[in-house]
């Protein structure tokens, strides 16, 4: 299993080229996970629930939550995506599918970002479309929401990326859930700083283009250096059982 | 000399409990992991010299490679 | 230079290579790190905006310094388990994290501490301090993972990735904790930034640093015997040591 010595665009001839297979493996997880609803669902209900526990916890006052708001949401999303992750390899892991991709002769890397992709349309992307709604909860105003909403299209699958390496590393661990948590939330932390970040500029009536270049930057980099981070994961947790 | 005299060299114009807590904690946290370090070593030497009189023992009795037959756990004392 | 990093992959060669350094890193360590500390605490002058609370600075800046260098030389190691997979390499990661959390803490300790004459209160989020506290997050995050793997190879590999990936977003966790720092407070005095610190307070803080160096390299050869005891403790060479001598 040593990817190494493969050149990463040409595959092997006779096998499938690569965007093909990729959106093979991105078709098959998406009709896994509307098979299972469930999984995608309960990240989805705890977002909104911990979303709440802030008001009934602290202060439902107007001026606290115009102020609080944009963080608040931001790090509901946030939590709501490190409990998404847990699914993202392991059903694939339980039942040996996971291996055959490994075996495949497309490089991983391009595999796992099919994958990471597709856990993102459907936990990052309803985040997304969520927030607006919870956005009125919390007395967001029009721009402010709005702009929420642009830094979490942009942050969510930064999420997705930076945390399938945290999935990919506790894998089969006894530990899993809380462990990948422990290890991926640091690494949250510059995207959580710049999403907020963002929205607060644009309350206070600063342009906001720089700070969602620099969001933007972040994706790029996710999505380019994340998989390979993550596909070297998945070889030593595949290895390890 | 900085200081006049020992009393002040303790009080520091009313920063001394804060100046000495971090030198305690700083030489308190090093001594106490050094000490750690150490302890850990004596652990896994007395073990693995404990395990070897087992083996020893075992192999007189007639198991060739020192291993017992019966079950015996080894456990990490580092962990 | 090759038939060096050839030793390198005989844990006993590095043993025997390590008990002969020890002493020389410990006393030289001490030595310095000592005729710092001292100097530092009673010899050095008064600074004159925080009195005699920056004598802090003397071990608050070798324990953040060191901290973030061992972080450092840990993902140099990993870089040196994923690609030539040298055993050695995560002796050294695995001995060296509980050192390097424990040196973070201290400067966040100290950091705090420092804070309360200086700001009036025991915690502050600035940039600083909030990043130390990343950092420490990050060492804990490896020590749990290292620890929750039982296969030695997998979990050698696995805490490589993590260190590798935790040393990657190191640089991007700084610029964003100054960068929301600045959002969120007026531009306080930095600890230790002064346009120009007379030498008779930098000195001693330069000897501090040396002396930890060499303190630290001391304890790294300590904990780097016991694991390499423990991981090849089926050897004869091991055996025929544990029964023949003691502890160091």
């Amino acid at each position: 299993m040593n990817s190494e010595a493969r050149p990463i665009i040409r595959p092997l001839p006779h096998s499938t080229p690569l965007l093909p297979a990729m959106w093979a493996v991105l078709k098959r997880d998406l009709k896994v996970n509307f098979r299972q609803l469930q999984d995608t669902l309960n990240p989805l209900l705890f977002f909104v629930m911990v979303v709440s526990l802030f008001p009934l916890g602290v202060s439902p006052e107007v001026a606290f939550l115009e102020m609080a708001g944009a963080g608040i949401l931001w790090v509901a999303a946030l939590l709501s995506t490190l409990l998404s992750l847990d699914h993202l390899y392991r059903h694939d892991f339980d039942d040996g599918t996971l291996e055959q991709l490994a075996l495949q002769p497309q490089p991983l890397y391009w595999l796992v970002l099919a994958k990471t992709l597709a856990h993102w349309l459907v936990t990052g992307l309803p985040l997304v479309l969520l927030a607006p709604m919870l956005g009125v909860m919390v007395h967001l105003d029009g721009n402010s929401a709005a702009i929420l909403c642009l830094t979490l299209l942009v942050g969510t699958p930064v999420l997705s990326f930076i945390g399938s390496i945290g999935a990919a590393l506790t894998l089969g661990l006894r530990s899993g859930g809380v462990l990948l948590s422990l290890l991926i939330i640091p690494l949250y932390i510059p995207v959580l700083i710049f999403g907020t970040g963002t929205v607060t500029a644009a309350a206070e009536g600063a342009p906001v283009g720089g700070y969602l270049a620099l969001m933007g930057a972040f994706l790029v980099l996710a999505m380019t250096l994340a998989p390979f981070a993550s596909a070297a994961a998945l070889r030593i947790s595949l290895s390890n059982n | 000399m900085a200081f006049d005299s020992f009393q002040a060299f303790m009080v520091m114009d009313g920063h001394g409990p804060y100046v000495w807590a971090c030198y305690a904690a700083f030489f308190l946290l090093l001594g106490g992991l050094v000490a750690w370090s150490f302890s850990q070593r004596r652990r896994l030497e007395s073990d693995q010299r404990r395990q070897l009189k087992l083996e020893a023992r075992n192999r007189q009795q007639g198991e060739p490679d020192g291993r017992s037959r019966r079950k015996t756990s080894e456990f990490n004392p580092l962990n | 230079m090759w038939q060096f990093f050839h030793k390198l992959g005989s844990p006993k060669w590095f043993y025997g290579i390590a008990g002969r350094w020890m002493p020389w890193l410990l006393w030289s360590g001490l030595a310095l790190a000592l005729a710092g500390i001292v100097w530092g605490l009673a010899f050095a002058p008064k600074d004159y905006l925080q009195g005699n609370s920056y004598r802090i600075i003397f071990i608050h800046v070798p324990s953040a310094f060191l901290a973030q260098s061992v972080y450092i030389m840990m993902a140099s190691a990993a870089v040196v388990t994923l690609v030539w997979r040298m055993k050695l390499a995560d002796v050294f990661v695995k001995s060296v994290a509980p050192v390097g959390a424990v040196l973070t803490f201290l400067a966040l300790f100290t950091g705090a501490v420092w804070g309360k004459p200086t700001w009036g209160t025991w915690w502050i989020w600035d940039a600083r301090l909030t990043s130390m506290l990343i950092l420490l997050f990050l060492y804990f995050g490896v020590m749990a993972l290292g620890s929750a793997i039982s296969d030695e190879k997998s979990s050698a590999r696995a805490v490589a990735v993590l260190v590798l990936v935790g040393v990657v977003n190191i640089p991007i966790i700084k610029y964003s904790v100054e960068w929301w720092n600045t959002l969120h407070q007026p531009a306080t005095f930095k600890l230790t930034e002064k346009p120009s610190m007379p030498i008779e307070m930098w000195l001693p803080l330069v000897l501090v640093v040396l002396g930890l160096y060499l303190l630290f390299g001391w304890l790294a050869f300590v904990r780097m015997q016991t694991e390499i005891l423990y991981r090849e403790r089926k050897t004869h060479w091991v055996k025929t040591l544990i029964q023949s001598e003691g502890v160091v």
